[in-house]
């Protein structure tokens, strides 16, 4: 046994620490802090603590921007840092909600790593003291005609479904996006969204001395462990189960028990600090609670109960076994604490307490394996302000003709429909249950998920998450820029005020001058542009390394927005309203095709994207989110990717009837269909509403101009200017799609 | 009023409800564990005394389970969990639970399953057809391959009904695609009578 009193009678002992991605300079680190060898326990807990992953090592330094250009914001009642931000919306209502990226498992074993990425972030947000009550999932695979595309693709959906069904919560949105550039490294976001009233409000932190450290849930197995396997060979002879998945399995129906046991236990008040275990397992959750705590923690880890009695204790520190909390408890609550776990079915062992000193101790059979200042693994790990260099490849590209050759308006629209990334996408979300708990207002394709958090008063929520990468790899400062915009643009266009951004960071290595400096300007655009919108970042994710060899994906940093509703009953639809009603189109539209989807559809990815322009994004909020208030609007989409052609074909597909459409005075066809310019959005607005509706554009100076009218007596046809389309023949094209690929 | 499965204890109900998930996820057969719940045996007890009792989704499974309905649901045609806005006749509307209906009334409710293929032998489909047992069908595409395009079926007294849509999403148009769902809940009042 590698105890703490055998590491320092050999400290010459050699140590695996570059196998578990230790730099030397950061092994040489532990040692200093502790004055002597790590034991391979510590070795463990530091290696994957400092991990990249858990650690934000390279990003840190970049991320602080969020704080320090937070825009004043009474909203926000827990920011970054914790488990997941938490904003006011209203009432005594508190929301949470976050992104987190499960991106490399589910490209190695797609349904559990898609399936486990979901169940994570659940936790997280229960482990606010929130009721999860809605996922999302944000994916992006590669070409869907290579045939390696639909193993990830019907693993990860299954998962995502499998998982969020299974638990009873509604997938009320997110995205499908394929492009080449994730044929090898595919990725899976996936938000979580929860509620509870303030006082519910519970943070991860292990305070007062004698207090227990409860470990309740699934049992403790060998997934997930990891890089931590090399160590355990090492220390100990190999007679243990030899091969196990680096991949953690999923276990939604535990995780169900799970939730609704905290839930219970939280509201009878018998939780002092609560943290859920996923990245890192035992080894953040102890670390964590104790960093955040008032004193220490002792450990007895030889009380951790196990699917698999071989398991080291270097193991069972770094397992991922999933559905696991982790309470802290007062002796005089256990007896009522454990009833209620025993009524769901839930195992909870007492692993430790709270102690009077500063140290994490962590025992195993009698002898101390761990003994370490708990904020050195858990926050004052390494921090790297890492080289960076715009890629030389950017200025060229940006400075190359953006205009796509002018296709014929009919057929361009019909090959958009045709595309993947612009069909529909029925034939994935079909597999999620949308419905579940009875309190979802509007989901998918619709621009924004809605849900009802109070069913007396109608108050609640809607999100939306939005990338564009071509944007991001074209110019990564406007193109996350661009994706807040779209996702706050996505929010008002349900008449919801944008109140708070969450964030998935997806990049390349950060070891390459380039991804990092991408990195860089998309972290500042997106923190500026808050700053500009007042709305804070309340917490995020970040997920390096998504590359293979020398190429990196494009920059895809999801941006998810979060807006409130005082009554989600007026929440404004993307199909167009009875007969006779006016199509408005709002904002300006100018020649940009940079990152377009006709661009794409030609090959083309040169040139800049949009110009942005937050102060119209604002404004067009306002319009819409007053539109909705004052019933002026009976439908709104926001037009982003393929242009307004798009838009008004996915409203009259949504809607089945029929509408008239011409092109303004002074712009071509093509570019008025297919530019992707900024800060619009299609509105469909009562005839009794026409001049309110108008005079509140004018007076805001907002471009506001009639496009067509709602016409049935066309039959179920999309006039626009000389051109028709049927929407069946429109359904039919877009709905084909995918199932051509998948199903 | 929410019953505990491992109490066997019906607190009185006068009609039980039992609702759709996963219960034990799924993992075996559906239902196939959650018919042992000790709860199960009063609510087989009273409904075989007459009390309503309705299952949806992974309730019908149950009820099919625990032999109170006959056939069984198998893995969608498609091999796809389904999540849609679906067409039903109601093929009964003198049961407990449809009574609300008006004969061959067509409606919109959702169905979301993954393994919700109705399944039995020619004989019993037969029986059913035959003595109006089949109490929803699937119209315009049948989500999942049920045989006979059977969304719903009650037992022979017609005090129990299972069905795999859920009417519970179809009682508000704010959270669901209509409220043609209502009418199974208030079948139950206008029987005793409210």
């Amino acid at each position: 046994m590698d105890s703490v009193e055998h590491a320092a009678q050999t400290p010459d002992h050699p140590q695996p620490f570059a196998e578990l991605g230790l730099k030397p300079d950061e092994y040489q680190r532990i040692r200093d802090i502790l004055g002597r060898r790590p034991t391979s326990s510590e070795l463990a807990m530091y290696s994957v603590m400092w991990s990249e992953h858990c650690s934000y090592k390279s990003s840190k330094v970049h991320l602080r921007q969020f704080g320090e250009k937070a825009p004043e914001s009474e909203a926000l009642l827990v920011g970054i840092g914790e488990n997941a931000g938490v904003v006011d919306v209203g009432d005594g209502w508190a929301v949470t909600f976050k992104v987190e990226s499960h991106n490399h498992p589910s490209y190695i074993e797609p349904y559990q790593g898609a399936a486990t990425g979901v169940g994570g972030i659940v936790r997280d947000i229960l482990s606010m003291g929130a009721r999860p009550l809605a996922v999302m999932d944000q994916l992006r695979f590669g070409d869907p005609s290579e045939t390696d595309t639909a193993r990830v693709v019907h693993g990860v959906v299954a998962g995502v479904g499998g998982y969020g069904n299974c638990l009873g919560l509604p997938n009320i949105g997110g995205e499908t996006v394929f492009d080449t550039c994730y044929q090898t490294n595919p990725l899976v976001n996936a938000l979580c969204v929860g509620a509870m009233r303030h006082e519910d409000i519970h943070v991860s932190s292990a305070r007062g001395e004698g207090n227990l450290v409860v470990l309740y849930g699934a049992l403790t197995g060998g997934d997930g462990i990891g890089g931590v396997s090399v160590l355990a060979s090492e220390s100990f002879d190999e007679t243990g189960p030899s091969k196990r998945p680096a991949v953690q399995v999923g276990d939604p129906f535990t995780e169900k028990l799970l939730i609704e046991c905290t839930l219970e236990l939280l509201h009878a008040g018998l939780i002092e600090g609560i943290q859920d275990l996923g990245g890192a397992g035992l080894s953040c959750a102890t670390s964590e609670m104790a960093s955040n705590g008032d004193g220490g923690m002792h450990v007895w880890l030889d009380r951790v109960p196990l699917r698999d009695a071989t398991l080291t204790p270097e193991e069972i520190l770094m397992s991922e076994s999933q559905e696991r909390m982790c309470a802290v408890v007062t002796p005089a609550n256990r007896e009522a604490f454990m009833a209620i776990c025993e009524k769901w079915g839930v195992t909870a062992t007492v692993i430790g307490e709270v102690t009077a000193g500063d140290r994490l101790v962590i025992e195993w059979h009698g002898e101390t394996v761990v003994d370490v200042p708990p904020r050195t693994v858990a926050h004052d790990g390494p921090v790297y302000n890492r080289p960076l260099e715009e890629p030389a490849w950017l200025k060229p590209r940006q400075a190359a003709p953006t205009h796509p050759e002018p296709t014929p308006p009919r057929e361009t629209l019909l090959a958009l429909l045709g595309s993947a990334n612009n069909a529909s996408k029925a034939w994935v979300t079909d597999q999620y249950d949308r419905y579940v708990r009875g309190n979802t207002a509007l989901a998918q394709p619709e621009d924004a998920g809605v849900l009802r958090i109070d069913e007396e008063t109608g108050r609640g929520v809607a999100i939306a998450t939005d990338c564009n990468a071509r944007f991001v790899e074209l110019d990564p400062y406007s193109g996350t820029q661009l994706a807040l915009a779209e996702a706050y643009r996505n929010v008002a266009a349900t008449g919801a005020v944008p109140l708070a951004v969450t964030n998935c960071l997806n990049f390349g290595s950060p070891e390459d001058p380039a991804v990092m400096w991408q990195f860089s300007q998309a972290v500042t655009g997106l923190a500026d542009a808050c700053l500009e919108l007042k709305i804070p970042v309340t917490g995020g994710n970040v997920s390096f390394y998504n590359q293979t060899g020398e190429t990196a994906i494009h920059p895809t940093p999801v941006v998810g927005v979060l807006g409130v509703f005082d009554d989600v009953a007026r929440r404004t639809p993307m199909a167009w309203g009875p007969d006779g009603e006016l199509i408005y189109l709002l904002g300006e539209t100018r020649p940009e095709f940079g990152g377009s989807a006709v661009a794409t559809l030609q090959g083309i990815l040169t040139g800049m994207p949009p110009a942005v322009d937050l102060q119209a994004e604002r404004v067009l909020a306002e319009i819409l989110v007053a539109g909705s208030r004052d019933g002026m609007l009976t439908a709104a989409h926001d037009v982003a990717d393929g242009g307004v052609g798009l838009a008004l074909a996915e409203m009259a597909m949504r809607a089945g009837i029929g509408a008239r459409t011409w092109v303004p005075d002074g712009v071509d066809a093509f570019t008025f269909l297919f530019s992707e310019s900024a800060a619009r959005a299609v509105v469909v607005v009562p005839r009794s509403e026409e001049l309110r509706f108008t005079e509140m554009c004018g007076a805001r100076r907002f471009a506001c101009e009639r496009i067509g009218v709602v016409d049935s007596g066309l039959g179920e046809v999309l006039q626009i200017g000389d051109i028709e389309v049927g929407i069946a023949e429109m359904r039919e094209r877009a709905a084909g799609v995918l199932p051509s690929y998948f199903a | 009023m929410a019953l505990w499965h491992a109490d066997h204890d019906l607190k009185g109900v006068d009609a039980v409800v039992l609702p759709g998930g996963f219960s034990y996820g799924d993992y075996l057969r559906c239902g196939a564990i959650a018919r042992f719940a000790p709860v199960m045996q009063e609510i087989t007890d009273a409904a075989e005394r007459g009390m309503p009792v309705l299952g949806i989704c992974n309730g019908f499974q149950i009820l099919c389970e625990a032999h109170l309905l006959p056939g069984a649901l198998v893995r969608n045609q498609s091999l796809h969990f389904v999540c849609r806005d679906q067409g039903l006749r109601v093929e009964n509307a003198d049961t407990a639970w449809t009574r609300s209906f008006e004969p061959k009334e067509e409606i919109v409710i959702p169905v979301k399953n993954g393994e919700g293929a109705y399944t039995a032998d020619e004989q019993t489909l037969d029986r059913l057809e035959g003595e109006g047992r089949v109490v929803f069908r699937y119209i315009g595409s049948n989500p999942n391959g049920s045989r006979r395009d059977i969304a719903g079926i009650s037992n022979a007294a017609g005090n129990v009904v299972g069905l795999m849509p859920h009417p519970e999403h179809a009682i508000d148009a704010l959270t669901g695609p209509g409220t043609d769902g209502l009418n199974l809940f208030t079948s139950l009042l206008e029987r005793a009578g409210v």
